[in-house]
């Protein structure tokens, strides 16, 4: 069944939310008025998602359909809609690299090359060892810490082809650097510490920006 | 400069927790049921009276904004909803406001909403912006838990929800009506006007899509007075703004300042400058990738205010200050952009459908010079075909740009187009 | 009302109007791609841009609320660069493959390019390719084509009520697709081919097979169901090519059903083209209309008349049927039934007829729907229940099989003692009925072709009378018919004359030997093996059932084939007219009718169609007005016996195949394979 490039040719049979996700999908739609469950799709389509290994089967387009009293087509219609939505397997450490203009400005390139040079793939495409998927996306929003790269739920920031590299060592060892800044910057100040606020810090600088906190979906 | 005192956004870089109880500490939540006594229709005025306008881009005043709203609640609840569906290339202000003020925009939430006659307001958060997402929750139910959110919100009296909904991966959500399309489970497509949301918005019902900064600094305006934050900036650009400085300065950040702050002055003083000095500057793109860029002399002498940004025929937008020196090729900046474009038109409608692939595709040629030279005046063509004929202002966003890319760097554009030619007649010659 | 200027003509338009029906009101011609009068405004194409005095840009007229004082102008420099702008991004990456596509000559597309399109193409990267998608038997796609203006889109889930189409993707990778690419599950689909601005969506069974300026175009009425939907059939010589609608606001607006449009393929297949009779050797054999003629003469001659029947079938127009009347009374014999289903209807007109017409399902404000399913009975009558329910969320009930009619139906139960409950007050929905203003029931066939279908009738009627379904204003008691002949049939008293036996009795006679000579006018829904024993004349057009059972067969015409009245469920009058000829030696009805009158010596009379018309007109003053319906007067109908306790049933389980040119339809036959197959996989995949 290959109906479109864009979905996994293999598909599962069948696809089940875990019994703590049905938990959760009914806190969900709890946010929305009556009769209005539809607006659950998103959220249930990541919640399908994060359940399947990065990766929504059509068995869990049409669950969600049925659970939220949707058709079908409408349901694909949002999958295919959004980007983050992926339709087909990616690979452990899915890595989405921000080329648009302002990371662009600031060595995305180098980035990207860091990323080719190790495991010769272009955007769209899996590592030969199957861990590492590539996908060059639009802006994500982070542009004073350009270049960004994506891992995941996890944006790392600054980085240059040697701090891409370092990264790309620690995922390979599965111990991820932690989150954020890759020079030590907590947030969006100017390097080096910033230039207003002065009196405001209260010198520990807090690191926690990668830290997870409550509830890991909103 | 702007003295710290006179900033709202007091742990913008995450030096403090982002927790409430320092947030408390910073002034957040001080009085809001005070807040609320002022009356709905005072805090409108209030606001009007600050002359804070919209921080999402389109500048619009946020006072009359909310007034917009009907005066009664009939059958249909009313919804105010929080654009934080930031992914305007050059923007990522909104994103330090959930991570280290979550607070200041959830009492914005009460404030708003309250000014608004709404009992609920949904913040949407775009996709990507998961951590950001956690954190902006984490505030949320600690709120509920200090009685701050939910029944009797601050012990005001009013009840008052707020639901986080995260967006999936689309640029144009952060358009209001495809937001609200998006929040009601559909694809995001943006919606004929009218009717505009204040009259059918969220399932159907009056609703106000405000951008997070314009709601995260509500607060603090009434708390420190209409006055206050009218008399920072200039007239009609009033109060303070964050601004967002990549590309091509010595130290990116985000910063907040009063609006009408030189470009020049702001780069320096704040950015470390441009990278090999202001006369290594080529051109600015001041507010977010919509807005036209600006070349060097236009640079450098203009403040960074929406009615400034306007007469030299850009924006001040997002206040997304993308920076390019002398070493960036420019074409392909803007080209990269027209790819942006490209790929979040949602595809509804026919100019941009149509019109952002094909600008895309000759941007790419005429950054190898693969073209004739009347293929410019064809483009700049094209831009103009789509600009003002569709649904949404994307397509707008996507004309602009190449439009002051053409305005001001035609002589490089037709320097490549003969280049290129050259080298095919000696290639062909061979 | 709002007053609006455009380009200095001053109109006044409904509140409601927009700024596109103003500029019609006008005169002035918008272009269009997405608007569509029945659909949803989508707004998406931008072809219908116009300037509107203080806009600062040019504004959707099929998106914008006429206002009061409005000034717009359609006549602008910057209207006619919008337009053009528009067009050309739409040609951009269009294929130019009019001279293969299927939609040139009647392409909206191409049309309109001739208008605002640009000489020439100032695009030179490479068009876009879109793989083309399933969609099901009728409907082909060369999806590259598509300029994604969500007709078929819109007109899938909000008209057909199969929210089944959509478009993945966004940008320019958008594309329309089916969930999976699974066949569009609509009675209704192929609308969307007729929807289809351009040559994305065209019909698959006509593909390739003729262009619309060969064609001859004939306006007429399909007799596939009961609706009467006007239609218009476009042949190329003696063979039918294709069916299309035609607007009748108060019928099928402009929609038809897919058995309505592509049956016709039935209409080359299983033809009977000449005379036959049954050999010694039990099969059949051709024979001359003179040796026809002369074996039917003899038989009905030598007869007697009370062991002589008529029986009239369901797609029969008024004149053979009156032919056929004329000829039994002159034979002197009472036995003629236009029942095939044994409906126990006829009588007061009002207790058979679709009361309310058509148009004022549009009022009800609650249904209760008797043994029928209009979704498969009367598609397109079915589609505007689904409207008022979709504007109104009507009430809806249903008594007899539970099926998925495209709107929300309460499901009663399958018990005809249900039709004692609401009576007496005894049901959930009893109280829906007695708040209504307006309330509506409909009974199916199903329901009245039972043993006890008379008294059900009179229960309904009791039910009406009691819940004001029948007022001074307002009559809801509607039948639907499922039979494009009936109405017309009853009408003239096409039924048993005083002491005449009904089909049932026919039946029951012939068994007994007591019934020499059935004439069999069109009929293939009735056992004939009842009537072994009598001598059959099949008179039709097909080698359905009643052909394969009879001792002489005479060829007829099928309804493409001649000019006939039809009257609809409502009581309609209406015109069919001839698009091509019958094949081989077969003949118009009546003439058959009338030529065998002449053979036995006792003519009817009749010499032309205008004399059958004349004649029949007389007898029966109604059928000479056109388009109209005859007035009723409520009367006492139906039988007050006990209901028996059989459940329930719709008439119809099988929608693509109802009468014999349907059973002989290709196309059918496949739409029917798909939906079993459809079927089948959605149980294999629960």
């Amino acid at each position: 069944m290959s109906i479109d490039d864009r979905i996994a040719a293999d598909q599962p049979k069948t696809f089940k939310f875990t019994a703590k996700n049905e938990k959760e999908i009914k806190r969900i739609i709890a946010k929305y008025p009556k009769g209005r469950q539809a607006s659950a799709v998103m959220p249930l389509l990541d919640l399908a998602q994060r359940q399947h290994d990065n990766w929504i089967p059509m068995a869990a387009i049409e669950a969600i359909a049925h659970r939220l009293e949707m058709a079908e087509i409408r349901v694909l219609e949002v999958a295919t809609f959004y980007t983050m939505f992926n339709l087909k397997p990616v690979g452990k450490y899915f890595l989405q690299a921000c080329t648009t203009t302002p990371c662009w400005l600031r060595g995305s390139d180098e980035m990207m090359r860091c990323i080719k040079d190790r495991y010769n793939i272009a955007s769209g495409q899996t590592s030969a060892c199957g861990r590492f998927s590539l996908l060059e996306v639009e802006c994500l929003g982070a542009c004073v810490n350009a270049p960004i790269l994506q891992v995941n739920d996890d944006f790392y920031e600054d980085l240059d082809y040697e701090t891409t590299g370092a990264l790309l060592d620690s995922l390979e060892a599965d111990k991820p650097l932690p989150a954020g800044s890759v020079i030590g910057r907590s947030g969006s100040e100017a390097r080096g510490g910033g230039t207003t606020l002065a009196a405001v810090k209260t010198g520990k600088a807090s690191k926690s920006t990668a830290k997870k906190r409550g509830s890991a979906h909103a | 400069m702007l003295k710290d005192q006179d900033r709202i956004f007091t742990n913008i870089y995450g030096w403090a927790e982002p927790g409430l109880k320092a947030a408390k500490a910073r002034g957040d939540w001080d009085g809001t049921a005070k807040l609320l006594k002022l009356g709905h229709d005072e805090i409108v005025e209030r606001i009007k009276t600050s002359g804070l306008r919209g921080r999402g881009g389109a500048g619009f005043p946020t006072g009359l904004k909310w007034s917009f709203m009907p005066k009664e609640v009939k059958g249909r609840p009313h919804y105010l909803v929080v654009n934080a569906d930031e992914s305007e290339p050059g923007t990522c202000k909104d994103r330090d406001i959930i991570r280290h003020e979550p607070h200041k925009l959830l009492e914005g939430c009460v404030v708003a909403g309250f000014a608004m006659r709404s009992h609920a307001a949904y913040i949407y958060i775009r996709g990507e912006f998961v951590n950001e997402a956690r954190r902006l929750q984490t505030a949320i139910d600690e709120a509920y838990d200090a009685g701050l959110l939910g029944k009797n919100a601050a012990k005001s009296g009013w009840d008052f929800d707020v639901y986080l909904h995260r967006g999936a991966g689309a640029y144009i959500c952060g358009e209001e009506t495809a937001l609200l399309e998006s929040l009601e489970g559909k694809k995001g497509q943006p919606r004929l006007k009218p009717p505009f949301p204040a009259g059918v918005g969220l399932y159907g019902c009056p609703t106000t899509v405000n951008n997070v900064e314009s709601i995260a600094v509500a607060p603090t305006i009434l708390r420190r007075g209409a006055s206050w934050f009218a008399g920072l900036g200039k007239e009609n650009n009033t109060g303070t703004k964050l601004f967002c400085i990549s590309g091509h300065v010595n130290k990116p950040c985000n910063v907040e300042e009063e609006m009408g702050i030189p470009l020049r002055e702001l780069l320096e003083k704040h950015a470390g400058g441009v990278r090999g000095g202001w006369d290594n500057l080529l051109a600015v793109i001041p507010g977010g990738s919509s807005t036209p860029l600006m070349p060097i002399d236009v640079c450098a002498d203009i403040t960074m205010d929406f009615d400034a940004l306007r007469e030299v025929g850009t924006g001040l937008g997002t206040a997304g200050i993308i920076v390019m020196d002398k070493s960036t090729d420019i074409v392909k900046a803007i080209a990269r952009l027209s790819y942006f474009y490209k790929h979040e038109s949602c595809g509804q409608c026919t100019p941009c459908r149509e019109g952002t692939g094909w600008m895309w595709r000759m941007m790419e040629r005429l950054v190898q010079g693969e073209a004739e030279s009347h293929e410019i005046d064809t483009l700049e063509q094209v831009t103009r075909q789509i600009e003002g004929h569709t649904i949404c202002a994307l397509g707008d966003a996507a004309a602009w740009p190449i439009q002051g890319l053409i305005k001001h760097f035609r002589p490089e554009i037709e320097r490549r187009i003969a280049a290129r030619h050259a080298i095919n007649a000696v290639a062909a010659a061979e | 009302m709002p007053k609006l200027t455009v380009n200095d003509i001053e109109v006044d338009v409904e509140d409601g109007s927009t700024v596109l029906h103003a500029c019609e009101a006008a005169g002035i011609e918008i272009p269009r791609f997405c608007y569509h009068d029945r659909l949803s405004i989508a707004g998406n194409c931008r072809m219908c841009l116009v300037d509107m005095e203080r806009a600062p840009k040019p504004i959707a007229s099929c998106a914008m609320p006429a206002g009061d004082g409005m000034v717009i102008r359609t006549d602008t420099d910057r209207v006619k660069k919008a337009r053009e702008g528009v067009m050309e991004f739409l040609l951009i990456n269009h294929p130019l493959d009019c001279p293969i596509c299927d939609q040139g000559g009647e392409c909206d597309l191409q049309d309109q390019a001739m208008g605002y399109g640009l000489d020439g193409s100032r695009f030179s990267e490479n068009k876009r390719a879109v793989d083309n998608k399933h969609m099901g038997p009728l409907i082909s796609t060369v999806m590259t084509r598509c300029i994604h203006c969500t007709r078929c889109v819109r007109f899938a889930t909000e008209v057909a009520g199969v929210p089944e189409l959509g478009a993945i993707g966004r940008g320019e990778t958008m594309e329309i697709t089916t969930y999976l690419e699974k066949t569009l599950t609509s009675e209704l689909s192929a609308n969307v081919i007729d929807l289809c601005p351009v040559g994305a969506l065209t019909s698959r069974p006509y593909a390739f097979t003729a262009r619309p300026w060969e064609l001859n175009k004939t306006e007429s009425i399909d007799v596939m169901d009961a609706v009467g939907s006007n239609i218009r059939v476009d042949a190329r010589g003696a063979q039918v090519m294709r069916v299309l609608p035609r607007l009748n606001e108060d019928v099928n607006e402009e929609w038809i059903s897919d058995k309505t449009r592509y049956a016709i393929d039935g209409l080359r297949r299983q033809r009977l083209d000449r005379p036959y009779a049954r050999g010694r050797d039990g099969k059949l054999h051709s024979i001359s209309w003179e040796e026809a003629l002369k074996t039917v003469a003899g038989k009905l001659r030598k007869a007697k008349a009370s062991r002589v029947a008529a029986i009239a079938g369901d797609q029969c127009d008024a004149e053979s049927m009156f032919a056929l009347k004329s000829l039994m009374a002159r034979l002197g014999s009472p036995h003629l039934d236009c029942r095939q289903d044994g409906a126990k209807i006829g009588g007061a007109r009002s207790g058979y007829l679709f009361n309310s017409t058509i148009a004022g399902i549009d009022d009800a404000d609650a249904l209760l729907i008797i043994g029928s399913n209009p979704r498969v009975e009367a598609a397109v009558l079915n589609a505007r229940i689904r409207r008022n329910w979709l504007a109104t969320q009507m009430p809806v009930a249903i008594i007899g099989d539970n099926v998925d009619l495209t709107y929300a139906a309460q499901w009663l139960g399958v018990e005809a003692a249900l039709l004692d409950d609401v009576l007496s007050g005894n049901n959930k929905f009893a109280a829906k009925l007695k708040k209504a203003k307006r309330p509506m029931i409909i009974i199916g066939m199903g329901a009245l072709t039972r043993r006890d279908g008379a008294s059900v009738l009179g229960r309904a009627r009791q039910i009406a009378e009691a819940y004001g379904v029948v007022t001074d204003k307002w009559n809801g008691f509607n039948i639907l018919h499922n039979a494009a002949a009936r109405v017309a049939g009853l009408d003239m008293g096409l039924v048993p004359g005083r002491d005449g036996m009904d089909v049932a009795g026919m039946a029951a006679a012939a068994k007994a030997g007591r019934l020499d000579v059935l004439w069999a006018l069109g009929a293939d829904e009735i056992d004939y093996s009842d009537f072994a024993s009598s001598f059959v004349i099949y008179q039709g057009h097909h080698g359905d059932a009643g052909a394969h059972h009879a001792d002489i067969v005479l060829p007829g015409a099928a309804y493409t084939e001649k000019d006939g009245i039809y009257l609809n469920t409502e009581g309609r009058v209406q015109y069919a007219n001839r698009a091509a000829f019958p094949p081989g030696e077969a003949r118009e009805d009546w003439a058959i009718i009338r030529a065998v009158s002449g053979a036995i010596g006792k003519s009817i009379g009749m010499d032309s169609l205008a004399e059958v018309r004349d004649a029949l007109c007389e007898a029966v003053p109604h059928f000479a007005m056109p388009d109209q319906i005859d007035a009723v007067k409520w009367a006492k109908f139906g039988g007050r016996a006990k209901l028996s306790s059989k459940p329930v049933t719709s008439a119809i389980e099988n929608f693509y195949m109802t009468c014999a040119i349907s059973r002989a339809s290709e196309t059918m036959a496949e739409c029917r394979r798909a939906q079993q197959a459809d079927a089948k996989g959605a149980v294999a995949a629960e």
